[in-house]
């Protein structure tokens, strides 16, 4: 899957999705020492920010792990990342089905909490599974994604009567997603 | 390259500094002991254990955990050294867990360097009897550093071990160990109820199965997945766990079902003293497979719990919060529609070629009619979960137990005394104005951590001409009458006592059904001298526990003292509070509820105005409940206004007056 690459979350025989995970997933920094705890942790962050007519309606991230409506779930902040073998750290689960009406895009992003750049973390990438048979229907490597401490990874959007997906790819710097927006009204 | 390791297998070592990772399906103790070119350990400063974690290049765990990390900086280590050997040991039992390493999954070692990257592996197989094992040992050969499984295991625990060593003081230490272990045991979060009737499952790992490998290698201290909090909870307090006994209740002054203060070194026991958790619940109800297309049909009881009444519990706070949720999509909507027509028709307004012909008329059409098509969906939505939740009101309703039920609930004319408290009692009902079918019941657990405060004042929302304050004041005590006669009503006989203070007896009239079927302690105390003495008696009786729960000494509580529940119920404050009697009252509400002390103020807060800031806590304290439907109670997670019902007999019933007697005759065959 490559930048701007849109795919359509329609099922091949013609049922539409009901329910996606985005997965972001990296691997911890090395532990240093005996002092393993002082070790530079890597705190990579998501977040979904639910947009109606490319206003920003609710957003989805450590602070706020539920969108009012629920459907829109996040399962919870990893502050230190994993052991980068393809795990997911942090995944927001989105039911498709349930989103209100009026929210069209659901934009994800990643951000550095901590202030490393892409370069410093190994093993990030983001995806998108199928919830309902785990299948995995993107990935998204973040790996080599240069000096930045943040990337609007993706967005998913409602395309007729179902929803399709398209990798943004986008770099950007901040450390929530407050610090994106500039970033992501382009990309709407 | 991982080497996995066959017993007595060895493999050279790329590094001196370098993690042992051990997995073990259940909490293990890990140390190491440092021995000398003859495999000899000198003494106890020579051995790396809970107690004493740390050794030069060498450091362990303070507790036992299923998963473990030991740092080893071999430089570090003193030239003396010639090996580190790596034990495993099974904490001690006490007739709990396990006592023997055959009973559990095969521990799993592995070293790693500071990375993350297995070195080598070795998976502990074959033992029986034995309760301590030497998983690996690192050793010096010819100016290198080696790994070798070991997996010797030893029958005699730790001491035999270490006496194996040949350390002096084996049995000294190994007891020491045990005791260091028993006191972390003690400090750390309590661990899932124990399942003694299926010992066979075997226990799941503590930490989080995050990838493909061995969900052992979450990294020590991590925060873990979030916390298993019921999220239907708004308290944090885990739902399917076992409900911890709480201070001051009826085992305060029961030194058999105390728990043991943490510094006495043996384990807790988590369970509840009188809930039965050992057997597996019933498995809960299932919906009924559902036709295609349409959604399940609800069954009352669908959710987790380990018994009725908390599945039942956690269903309705899950159609509570699927209530607020689908609101929250409707009243979105709904905003968004409106603000975009808004803005659509400001532009029609202000665009220049809209003034010609019908050009301005057609696009005001089109904005309306987009908003119309917008919140028609939107309503279509809410309709549909609507429907899908007053099916699911419609069965769990009737199949609530009495302190879930509505006064007009047949489970209530079928009222027995019962013999344990209930999870939780119905204070009201909740409900949204978009959604005026359907009532939630609100739910709180028991025993209660805030007093109430029944509202007399006037109505918050205006325009309300409902009631003159002569009638508010004697809805709020019938009101405040209902709730303790159902706190009454779920305590087992004897574990509950209501005391009230009604000074002006004015309250006589809306007091009589718990009057003359002689449920209270005492009659209600009047004037100045009776609310002193309550009081007075109230404060000693939570000075008195208070001092026992901290002196970690509640045998010591006078034998006459009344071990129930204890209730006050306050009408007309401040009529009949003198200074003294405020401050006693604070007290009480600050310092009541953790020793099983509760208020309940039947009040108008504009009456103690008088006392100024002073009182503000007091009220904050408390939860505001009305005697007539307002709007003022926030769900937690949206915070929409909900309007609150408080629960009321229904006219003519005799249900307060029979369910009163009833607990009146079982108080008197308890107090025989």
């Amino acid at each position: 899957m490559t930048k701007g690459q849109a795919i359509s979350l329609q099922k091949n025989d013609g049922g539409s999705l009901t329910s996606v995970r985005m997965g972001l997933g990296w691997q911890a920094a090395p532990r240093r020492g005996l002092f393993g705890s002082r070790t530079r942790e890597i705190d990579l962050d998501a977040s979904a920010v639910l947009f109606a007519d490319k206003r920003p309606v609710d957003v989805v991230f450590f602070r706020h792990l539920v969108s009012d409506d629920g459907s829109v779930r996040h399962t919870g902040d990893n502050l230190v990342g994993g052991v980068g073998q393809g795990g997911d750290d942090e995944a927001i689960l989105v039911d498709l089905q349930r989103v209100p009406v009026h929210i069209d895009q659901i934009v994800f992003t990643v951000n550095s909490f901590t202030g490393q750049t892409f370069q410093e973390v190994q093993n990030a990438f983001c995806r998108l599974v199928d919830e309902t048979n785990g299948q995995e229907l993107a990935r998204y490597t973040l790996a080599g994604g240069g000096a930045f401490t943040a990337q609007v990874m993706a967005k998913v959007h409602r395309a007729g009567q179902g929803w399709s997906m398209t990798a943004l790819g986008t770099p950007a710097n901040g450390r929530t997603f407050e610090d994106l927006m500039p970033a992501i009204l382009p990309v709407l | 390259m991982t080497a996995e390791l066959v017993r007595g297998q060895n493999h050279p070592l790329p590094q001196a500094r370098l993690e042992i990772r051990v997995s073990a399906g259940t909490p293990v103790v890990a140390g190491a002991t440092l021995g000398d070119e003859n495999g000899k350990v000198h003494g106890v400063e020579w051995v790396a254990h809970p107690g004493a974690p740390v050794l030069p290049g060498l450091e362990v765990s303070k507790q036992a955990a299923a998963d473990h990390r030991l740092a080893v900086d071999l430089e570090a280590v003193p030239d003396a050294v010639h090996r580190v050997s790596v034990l495993l040991a099974l904490p001690a039992a006490d007739g709990r867990g396990p006592v023997r390493f055959g009973a559990v999954a095969a521990p799993f070692v592995a070293v790693t360097g500071l990375d993350g990257t297995e070195v080598a592996s070795y998976t502990i197989t074959g033992l029986e009897a034995e309760s301590a094992v030497v998983a690996l040992e690192l050793y010096r050969r010819q100016g290198a550093w080696k790994v070798r499984a070991v997996g010797q295991g030893y029958a005699g625990g730790l001491a035999e071990l270490l006496a194996d060593q040949d350390l002096p003081q084996a049995h000294q230490l190994a007891g020491s160990i045990h005791e260091a272990v028993a006191r972390g045991l003690a400090r750390s979060v309590p661990a899932p109820p124990q399942r003694t009737a299926d010992g066979d499952r075997s226990p799941q790992p503590a930490a989080p199965a995050p990838g493909p490998d061995h969900g052992a290698t979450a990294p020590q201290g991590a925060p873990g997945p979030v916390p298993p909090a019921s999220p239907y909870d708004p308290h944090g307090a885990a739902g399917p766990g076992p409900q911890s006994e709480y201070p001051g209740g009826p085992g305060a002054a029961d030194p058999a079902s105390q728990p043991s203060p943490a510094g006495s070194g043996g384990p807790i026991d988590y369970s509840h003293p009188r809930r039965q958790n050992a057997a597996p619940p019933p498995p809960p109800p299932t919906a009924p497979p559902a036709e295609p297309g349409q959604p399940a049909r609800p069954v009352a009881g669908d959710a987790t719990g380990w018994s009725m009444d908390e599945r039942l519990y956690n269903q309705v706070w899950g159609m509570f919060e699927d209530l607020a949720r689908t609101t929250a999509a409707y009243r979105s909507a709904v905003d968004f529609a409106e603000s975009r027509m808004e803005k659509e028709l400001d532009q029609v307004l202000s665009d220049p070629r809209s003034r010609i012909g019908g050009q301005g008329d057609a696009a005001r059409e089109a904005a309306r009619a987009r908003h119309g098509q917008l919140v028609a969906r939107a309503r279509e939505a809410f309709d549909r979960d609507l429907a899908q939740l007053i099916a699911e009101a419609d069965v769990v309703e009737p199949a609530l137990p009495p302190a879930y039920a509505r006064w007009d609930n047949p489970a209530w004319h079928a009222y027995r005394v019962p013999m344990e408290i209930p999870m939780a009692l119905r204070l009201g009902d909740l409900h949204l104005p978009e959604a005026d079918r359907i009532r939630i019941p609100m739910l709180v657990r028991l025993p209660l951590e805030r007093g109430l405060w029944i509202d007399s004042g006037r109505s918050g929302s205006p325009g309300d001409t409902f009631a003159d304050s002569h009638d508010m004041r004697r809805l709020a005590l019938e009101t405040a009458v209902a709730h303790a006669a159902r706190l009454l009503a779920v305590y087992p006989a004897g574990e509950f006592t209501v005391h009230v203070i009604d000074p002006a007896g004015s309250g006589a009239q809306a007091l009589a059904p718990l009057v003359q079927t002689g449920v209270l302690a005492a009659p209600p105390a009047l004037g100045a001298a009776g609310t002193a003495d309550v009081l007075a008696r109230l404060t000693q009786r939570v000075d008195l526990v208070q001092m026992a729960l901290r002196g970690g000494a509640a045998d010591s509580l006078p034998p006459g003292l009344d071990t129930a529940q204890q209730l006050l119920v306050v009408n007309d404050f401040p009529h009949g509070f003198d200074d003294r009697a405020v401050n006693q009252l604070r007290y009480l509400a600050d310092e009541g509820p953790a020793v099983g002390v509760h208020l309940m103020m039947v009040a108008d807060r504009e009456e103690s105005a008088g006392y100024g800031p002073l009182l503000d806590p007091l009220w904050r304290s408390l939860l505001r409940l009305t005697p007539v439907a307002d709007d003022h109670l926030a769900d937690p997670w949206v915070g929409h206004a909900w309007t609150y019902e408080p629960p009321l007999v229904p006219p003519g019933s005799q249900v307060l007056q029979q369910v009163l007697t009833q607990v009146a005759a079982a108080r008197r065959s308890w107090d025989r």
